[in-house]
């Protein structure tokens, strides 16, 4: 259960890790209407992260507890 | 040696990974690579911040490095302890260079060391009291100080004592902030962590002091430097150029800083991150409950000066923007000068780097610009994200080296033959035995500034004044000289 950071970086959405340090570009992310934002984040490189659905697309950036998905 | 394909870099890397025993060798192989520009993620081709091996000679630091020495150390109206035995303050003392104005003992305290130096007896019973006490005398003896931080050294964390219930007590006693930082050396791999820890520590005990307080007039063009250590007079040759384009500089981080600086800090509207491995951490939290943006930044050489100059001002309006162009022109005529004189004399020499975690992909530009091409590059503490943006800064089949070893740098210098050799204090002395001219790229050599225009033209200088000294045609002894010539000499006899 990392927490991960979710941010714009120079028009690109990524995830950072804070315990790794490692900052990844975001390749997909399961939810993305309105009323749902989350669920599976998939990075470039083919790692995965499930976070609980939101009610709605959060302000950027933000901090959200993440398992692995 | 010229340029070296990739076959030749790998059967160097292999050649000088021969010497370990299997499992030592397995693991250095992942920390050594042959740089590949078309890797767009560098946890394929090189592995970084993982312990060292033990009986290897790293050049590494521990977290209280990262902690007192980097990130605290330099803010000037604190008095920061070394919370332990006496030596690791006293053999850090006034290392860094972080230049600073102000009355030392008075008001500023940089050069200072503070220590409540541990002895059998306060580990047996516990340091507390004697924090205590000490924090008392600094008040009587210091007036002037603004804050005092704790930083631990490894027996505070190895006994356990509650420096965070003596930090509160203090602050409640005095009014000032104190700050407890748990940046003891055994935690983490190397000073890396020490930084994140200390970012962590401004974060939860300095910078949300004044989120309440409204009285600082802001303008719309605030912004915060951070991570310039301010080594040799750096962060003012930055300072100069971001106020030239009309930007008001509140705070930096934090060489020649203060704690009021840093304070105020979540009022600016950009912040400028110059060293990222260690102050990316504070910047993100900054952006997330600040929505303050923030920019990495390069100020080493004109070419990369340029470029960063245009991309501050990107996020400012048109005035800033034409500003940052006047600036860029005004200071053209005298880096153009630099470039003329200093590049017929560095054209095509090589260096070779291994610093800290910023350096090695920083000053890439200000060698390039100078005509020089850097064949090899390493560090001692950066993560796969330093790696990310190394890549594309290096050339294709140059040398990439994580926490390099005493023996590795060596044989990679006595194969690639660098012209010079930009590393520290404890590899100068060895390099410069060897014959190889030999700068100190943590502390610039005594020198600088070296960021920003007027610190390129120093930089040029001090480059030139290694590389060409004449001292490096007189390391063989005349007997040794070689055949040729000696026939040559006999001949005209």
């Amino acid at each position: 259960m990392p927490n991960v950071m979710i941010r714009q970086n120079e028009g690109k959405m990524t995830l950072y890790v804070a315990k790794k340090d490692q900052e990844d570009e975001i390749s997909s992310i399961e939810f993305t209407s309105d009323d749902s934002w989350g669920g599976t984040i998939e990075l470039t490189d083919g790692t995965r992260y499930y976070i609980d659905p939101l009610d709605a697309p959060p302000k950027l950036p933000i901090t959200l507890r993440a398992k692995r998905g | 040696m010229s340029v070296m394909s990739r076959e030749e870099t790998d059967a160097l890397i292999n050649e000088v990974l021969e010497v370990y025993p299997a499992k030592a060798k397995k693991d250095r192989a992942k920390h050594l690579a042959t740089n590949d520009q078309s890797v767009e993620q560098s946890k394929k081709c090189i592995t970084s911040n993982k312990k060292s091996l033990p009986g290897v000679m790293t050049i590494r630091g521990c977290a209280y490095a990262g902690s007192k020495g980097v990130v605290w150390g330099p803010i000037k109206d604190m008095i920061h302890i070394s919370h332990g035995p006496v030596g690791c303050g006293q053999y850090s003392r006034n290392g860094r260079r972080n230049y600073y104005i102000g009355t030392t003992g008075i008001n500023a305290f940089v050069t200072m060391n503070f220590t409540s130096d541990f002895q059998e007896k306060d580990i047996v019973f516990g340091g507390d009291k004697k924090l205590a006490k000490l924090l008392e005398e600094v008040e009587t003896l210091f007036p002037l100080n603004k804050g005092v931080s704790i930083q631990s050294e490894c027996p505070i964390g190895l006994i356990g004592d509650d420096i965070e219930a003596v930090a509160k007590k203090a602050t409640r006693d005095t009014g000032k902030t104190v700050v407890p930082v748990r940046c003891e050396g055994f935690r983490g791999v190397s000073q890396s962590l020490g930084h994140h820890i200390a970012n962590d520590a401004v974060r939860d005990w300095a910078l949300d002091k004044r989120d309440d307080d409204n009285s600082f007039e802001t303008t719309p063009y605030d912004v915060a430097i951070i991570g310039d250590y301010n080594i040799g007079g750096d962060a003012w040759s930055s300072r100069i150029l971001l106020e030239e384009m009309g930007l008001r500089v509140v705070a930096q981080w934090s060489g020649d800083g203060t704690i009021a600086e840093m304070e105020l800090t979540p009022k600016v509207k950009l912040n400028l991150v110059h060293c990222y491995r260690s102050m990316n951490y504070i910047s993100r939290h900054m952006e997330e409950k600040y929505g303050i943006p923030w920019v990495e930044y390069n100020f080493f050489g004109p070419t990369k000066t340029d470029e960063s100059l245009r991309k501050i001002a990107s996020h400012f309006d048109e005035s800033i923007q034409k500003k940052a162009e006047e600036v860029i022109a005004k200071y053209k005529l005298e880096y153009q000068a630099v470039i003329d004189k200093f590049r017929p004399r560095l054209e095509g020499k090589r260096v070779m780097l291994y610093v800290g975690g910023l350096r090695p992909r920083h000053v890439i530009g200000a060698y390039e610009d100078l005509g020089m091409e850097v064949v090899g590059t390493g560090y001692e503490f950066a993560h796969n994200d330093d790696y990310d943006r190394t890549i594309k800064e290096m050339g294709n089949a140059t040398l990439l080296y994580d926490d390099v070893t005493g023996y590795e740098f060596e044989e990679f210098v006595k194969k690639v033959k660098p012209d010079l050799i930009g590393s520290g204090i404890k590899e100068k002395f060895i390099f410069q035995k060897m014959g190889i001219p030999f700068r100190q790229m943590h502390s610039w050599d005594y020198s600088g500034p070296y960021h920003g225009y007027d610190g390129f033209a120093i930089f040029a200088r001090d480059m030139d004044m290694t590389l060409n000294n004449p001292c490096w045609k007189k390391l063989q002894a005349p007997w040794k000289a070689d055949a040729a010539e000696d026939s040559a000499v006999a001949a005209s006899a």
